[in-house]
């Protein structure tokens, strides 16, 4: 009989346990088994960058990670973003630029804005494209995306 | 997803006796970024029910460099590591061509260069680069370890002579020597993520003003990446120059057969063949005179 794998992870910082079958996803196990539903589902197969996380100090594609890969592994996802009730920079940048629409796939933009701007404290707007090329918007065009993450990164070397 | 059983091998022994003893139905596992979606659209090609990380091998993570062995390249080194390795950066730049356009920044905190080798599709975007670059691929079965040109390792699309209770461990990239230049390029319609309509992966030594040797690969003009023969002997032993560079090119436009599909005409791909091998030769010749 198929069972399940146990796997102890950290998620934000917080040591997680839990169950899930080998070919479940990182995402699949984010969302249905952990309950992090902000990490979400576009295309679900590499292209769209809605489920980007943050693992061991690489963005990936959560929904091309299986589950039991997490195995000792230290992960970020979008409600690792804020400090409690303060929102990052980026988070505000976001709002405040209106680099949003409908949203869905804005967690993998913040995700990967985050991780960008950590290596890279001020890109330029080439760089920017280019890191974001794995995160698809059908929304707002791009141009507010990424006047928001130049805003975030200014607010971050101003900080 | 069907049901998989996942397995997590340590050691290259480990990984090639699950393989023997799976019956033909487990398969390797990198970055998994072709592996799990082909389980997810259950390709017909791609059946397993036991997947099996090789990540964790120590082998298959070596990124080295010597001036006797060349590069050796792990199979499961994800593109991020090739292009921020100060090695690469250093005596095989036009690596960098391939790792930083396979997907987009996620995909290639993942992707590795051995798995689009052994995955075989004729648009592989570092295949052929690692031709251009005279790779060598060590393979490591039941019977020990063999080696195999990187050009002989594609036999059909999703098929290579990689048999299923062998593992790729790495790929070596002899040093290159002095007035070397390679590049990479490809089509598409897009800036980035996309599929190459057609790629050129192209290298070139040149002594006293004469190109030595020279490399000339396509990439999705064929049901594997191919090389072009006759592209070389229009190089190799002429003057550097204009003229041989156009002959090599006009060969690759007629060594090239490629299929008509939604992203391109047989005809077209042709027509970009010479087009991109002659742009990767004079790139690879300026990268040879210029040094990088
Ligand atoms: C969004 C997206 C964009 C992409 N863009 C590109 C692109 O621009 N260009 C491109 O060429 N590809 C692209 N790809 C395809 C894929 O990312 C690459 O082919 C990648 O290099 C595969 O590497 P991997 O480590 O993820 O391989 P995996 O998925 O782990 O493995 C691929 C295949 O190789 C086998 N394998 C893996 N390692 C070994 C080993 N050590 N020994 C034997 N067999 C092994 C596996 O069983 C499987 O059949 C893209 C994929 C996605 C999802
Ligand atoms: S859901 Fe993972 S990339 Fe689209
Ligand atoms: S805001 Fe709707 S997809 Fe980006």
């Amino acid at each position: 009989m198929p069972t399940k794998t146990h796997v102890t992870t950290t998620i934000n910082g917080e040591q997680i346990d839990f169950l899930c079958e080998p070919r479940q996803s990182l995402l699949e196990c984010l969302r249905d088994v952990i309950g992090l539903t902000g990490t979400k589902e576009g295309c679900n197969d590499g292209n769209c960058g809605a489920c980007t996380v943050n693992m061991d100090g690489r963005i990936v594609t959560s929904c091309l990670v299986l589950g039991v890969e997490a195995e000792g592994a230290n992960i970020e996802t979008i409600e690792g973003v804020a400090d409690g009730s303060n929102l990052h920079p980026l988070q505000l940048a976001f709002l405040e630029n209106a680099a949003l629409q409908c949203g869905i796939c804005t967690p993998g933009f913040i995700v990967s804005s985050k991780a960008l701007l950590e290596q890279n404290p001020n890109p330029t707007e080439h760089e920017i494209r280019f890191w974001l090329a794995n995160n698809l918007c059908r929304c707002t065009g791009y141009d507010k995306i990424v006047r928001a993450v130049q805003d975030a990164a200014k607010r971050m070397q101003e900080a | 997803m069907k049901w998989i059983d996942y397995e997590n091998a340590k050691t290259v022994d480990e990984a090639v006796k699950i393989l023997s003893q799976s019956g033909g139905k487990a398969r390797p596992m990198a970055g998994g970024t072709d592996l799990i979606v082909q389980l997810r659209v259950k390709d017909p090609r791609v059946d397993a029910d036991v997947v099996v990380n090789v990540k964790d091998i120590p082998e298959l993570n070596e990124l080295s460099y010597s001036a006797d062995k060349g590069l050796t390249i792990g199979a499961a080194v994800p593109c991020h590591e090739i292009y921020n390795d100060a090695n690469v950066i250093a005596h095989y730049p036009a690596l960098i061509d391939s790792a930083s356009l396979i997907g987009g920044t996620q995909i290639q905190g993942r992707a590795s260069l051995g798995g689009n080798l052994c995955n075989a599709a004729p648009s592989g975007d570092s295949i052929p680069n690692l031709v251009a670059h005279n790779g060598v691929a060590t393979l490591a079965g039941p019977n020990g370890t063999r080696e195999v040109a990187v050009e002989d390792v594609c036999t059909g699309p999703r098929q290579t002579c990689i048999g299923k209770d062998e593992i790729l461990v790495s790929i070596n990239l002899p040093n290159p020597g002095d007035g070397f230049g390679a590049n990479y390029i490809r089509f598409i319609p897009r800036n980035e993520m996309d599929i190459a309509v057609v790629g050129a992966g192209v290298s070139v030594n040149i002594a006293g003003g004469k190109f030595t040797a020279a490399k000339v690969s396509l990439a999705s003009v064929a049901p594997t990446p191919i090389s072009v023969p006759d592209a070389i002997s229009a190089l190799v032993g002429e003057s550097v120059g204009d003229g041989p560079i156009q002959k090599a090119a006009n060969a690759a436009k007629e060594a090239a057969k490629p299929i008509s599909d939604m992203r391109g005409t047989a005809e077209y791909r042709k027509h970009l063949c010479e087009v991109l091998t002659r742009r990767a030769l004079n790139t690879a010749v300026e990268r040879a005179q210029g040094g990088k």
